[in-house]
């Protein structure tokens, strides 16, 4: 589903490699993590993936289902298939909820020519989701994320997530300012969505969150690099022993 | 009292033209304010661009004797606040359209014109008409306030003695390309009453107005106005009020197109535990021409523990320009004053400006003040995160100019007279994508 290959990324800014060469094939259905120390590029790969402005791809590929994915806009992206769930999901002020979620979700339609979703429809579509990930209807009248907290951020992106019915998910850090409650809550919201078209990409910094969302295959990355692969057991090596006995393997 | 501008040759000139071309009402209630305001504009001379307070817009179109030409617009957007129960009184290029408006006879308010009513010269209205404007001439001139006041003909005298049952709504309509307006209202909430006023439309190719508001003890006065779209029209308005005892003013206006608009509010507070709110929205598009927006609000405390806000939100595109002048005069006894005043401004490229004074100016110890003045450009993050959902990037961009004018809505209490706004807003943004 998502092919990445030589990946090479650096700032737009300054001239600094951020990825040096990623290489990393997801196939449909599977749940892939990637672990890895500050500053190893994990963030600027779900950046780059989902076409946030500040990098320039220097040599490399990145497609989902044989699309480019490098050469379209965010918006396109999204509606090809890919979501990326925020490590620091945004506040908009003003902007309700409802008609963040609806918007987003008819944007999709259109741009796939599907018609749009009536209010009603969507209104039982959202109450239904929301209820899985307890998001009550104040949460969803509310401006977006404005005055949520960590947690309430965290399950609203999930929320989204659930409207939107992506193929290709990546999860940036969705782990980080969770406490062991709200981040069940987040893993049971993602593995309800886990299915056989449905991939995962799942950032992160430890392996509590894999205890949760149990991935088929864990990365890690390493001065934009991808050093080692493996199944689950590779997580738990790293809560155990740390970065510094694998980064020393590699060198 | 007016202080003379000094004499110069540019403000003699403009000052000559214009009072010559006055031909003086004779008025009946109204004579002696109309003779007094005359001696004053003569004193006080026309505003130039050299004057402090017109420094960030010319007024000389508003000014001349001939007004300036205006393409009528012709929308067909639906009436805002059309689904409203409420009373309408109709303006078309300033003549009273009987035929289009409403009985205006309503439970708990008094409605008279200003044309009808000042053939006589005993009315209610001569205690407030051009007082409170003559009020608001210290300590600045606003001679264009002073030059409506002599010179109005018409407009709507409102005494509301109860809980006004529905709002008020006047709809000014623009069909000469030379029309050349002054109205003047006035308004009197009397002591526990309430109403709503709204205003909507272009009213004229040049229109100027002034609209006194006393509202007396306890009284409460909601005030919602659009300006209308015609895109080439001028418009100066002064809003005079005072605000008494625990009474309340609250005032929004949506302004979108215009090549130029002045929109002045002076506002005192006068009694204790009074509240005043000011706030406005507007929206500028240079692609069509010259768009200049200016609001300049001058609001005294003159009274122990009162609150007033001004929220202020310009979105400025395409060499657009947005002026904001806004004061708090916290006067030595107005202790206990909570004054509070924001202006932003959301500059959609780098053609368009925004010019801002702030201005406090505290006498009294024990009072919270503060303002705050902002330009900047859409949030490139949050630009971002809307996009990564499938949003498009001008439909983001519209959801975030709605998201940037959310706290001058707020201002509006009236939920569905809000979602009225805000569903025009909605539309302007999405005739003017990209």
């Amino acid at each position: 589903m998502l092919e990445i290959k030589n990946l090479q990324v650096k700032l737009e800014e300054e001239d600094k490699a951020i990825l040096k060469g990623v290489d990393l094939s997801i196939e449909a259905g599977s749940v892939h993590a990637i672990m890895g120390p500050n500053g190893s590029g994990k963030s600027t790969l779900s950046y780059v993936l989902s076409g946030r402005d500040g990098y320039t791809v220097t040599g490399g590929s990145a497609t989902l289902d044989g699309e480019d994915l490098l050469e379209m806009e965010p918006e396109e992206r999204a509606a090809a298939g890919l979501f990326l769930a925020f490590q620091y999901p945004v506040e908009i002020p003003g902007v309700g909820n409802m008609t963040f979620l609806r918007t987003a979700l008819n944007a999709q339609r259109k741009a796939r020519g599907e018609p749009e979703i009536s209010a009603g429809d969507f209104l039982k579509l959202v109450r239904e989701k929301a209820k899985a990930l307890q998001i009550d209807a104040e949460m969803l009248k509310r401006p977006v994320n404005v005055g949520f907290s960590g947690g309430e951020k965290k399950r609203n992106e999930i929320l989204q997530m659930a409207m939107l019915e992506p193929r290709m998910c990546v999860l940036d850090e969705t782990d980080s300012g969770l406490d062991v409650d709200a981040m069940r809550l987040v893993a049971d919201g993602v593995n309800a969505l886990r299915g056989a078209g449905r991939s995962f990409l799942v950032i992160t910094h430890y392996q509590r969150l894999l205890d949760h969302i149990k991935p088929d295959i864990v990365h890690i990355m390493a001065d934009g690099r991808i050093i080692k692969s493996g199944g689950p057991e590779l997580a738990l090596e790293v809560e155990r022993n740390g970065y510094a006995d694998l980064l020393a393997e590699v060198v | 009292m007016a202080v003379p501008h000094k004499s110069d040759a540019t403000r003699n000139k403009a000052t000559q033209d214009r009072l010559g071309a006055i031909d003086l009402p004779e008025g009946g209630f109204s004579g002696a304010a109309r003779v007094s305001a005359m001696k004053r504009l003569a004193e006080m001379g026309m505003p130039v661009r050299r004057d402090e307070y017109w420094r960030y817009t010319d007024p000389a179109d508003l000014v001349r004797a001939e007004a300036p030409e205006a393409v009528v617009f012709h929308g067909t957007d639906p009436q805002l606040f059309g689904q409203v129960d409420r009373v309408t009184l109709v303006f078309t290029d300033g003549a009273f359209d009987p035929d289009a408006s409403d009985d205006p006879s309503l439970a708990g308010v008094e409605i008279s014109r200003l044309a009808v009513a000042d053939k006589a010269d005993i009315h209610w209205a001569r205690d407030l008409y051009g007082v409170l404007e003559t009020r608001g001439q210290t300590p600045i001139n606003r001679p264009l306030a002073a030059l409506n006041t002599a010179v109005a003909t018409d407009g709507v005298l409102i005494r509301v003695t109860g809980r006004a049952a529905r709002p008020v709504h006047l709809i000014y309509n623009h069909q000469s390309p030379t029309s050349d307006v002054m109205l003047h209202h006035c308004i009197k909430v009397e002591p526990g009453a309430e109403l709503t006023l709204l205003e909507t439309g272009p009213a004229a190719a040049r229109l100027n107005m002034v609209t006194e508001v006393d509202v007396l003890e306890g009284g409460r006065f909601h005030h919602v106005r659009a300006q209308g779209r015609d895109h080439s029209r001028r418009a100066v308005t002064h809003i005079f009020a005072r605000v008494a005892k625990a009474a309340q003013f609250k005032s929004f206006t949506l302004t979108v197109n215009g090549v130029l608009t002045r929109n002045e509010a002076v506002i005192e507070i006068i009694g204790d535990d009074a509240v005043a709110h000011i706030a406005g929205a507007a929206l500028g598009d240079g692609v069509d021409g010259v768009f200049h927006h200016d609001d300049t609000v001058f609001i005294t405390h003159d009274a122990v523990g009162c609150e007033s806000r001004q929220v202020f939100k310009k979105v400025l595109k395409n060499g657009a320009t947005g002026v904001f002048q806004g004061k708090i005069l916290v006067k030595k006894d107005a202790q206990k004053t909570d004054g509070y005043q924001i202006s932003q401004a959301l500059l959609l490229d780098d053609d368009s400006q925004f010019l801002a004074k702030p201005e406090l100016e505290i006498y009294a110890d024990d009072v919270k003040c503060s303002h705050g003045s902002t330009t900047g450009a859409i949030d490139e993050t949050a630009l971002f995160y809307l996009r990564s959902r499938g949003i498009e990037r001008e439909d983001a961009t519209a959801l975030l100019v709605l998201s940037f004018l959310a706290d001058a809505i707020e201002e509006i209490d009236d939920e569905a007279l809000a979602a009225d706004v805000v569903a025009r807003l909605e539309a302007w943004l999405a005739r003017r994508k990209g």
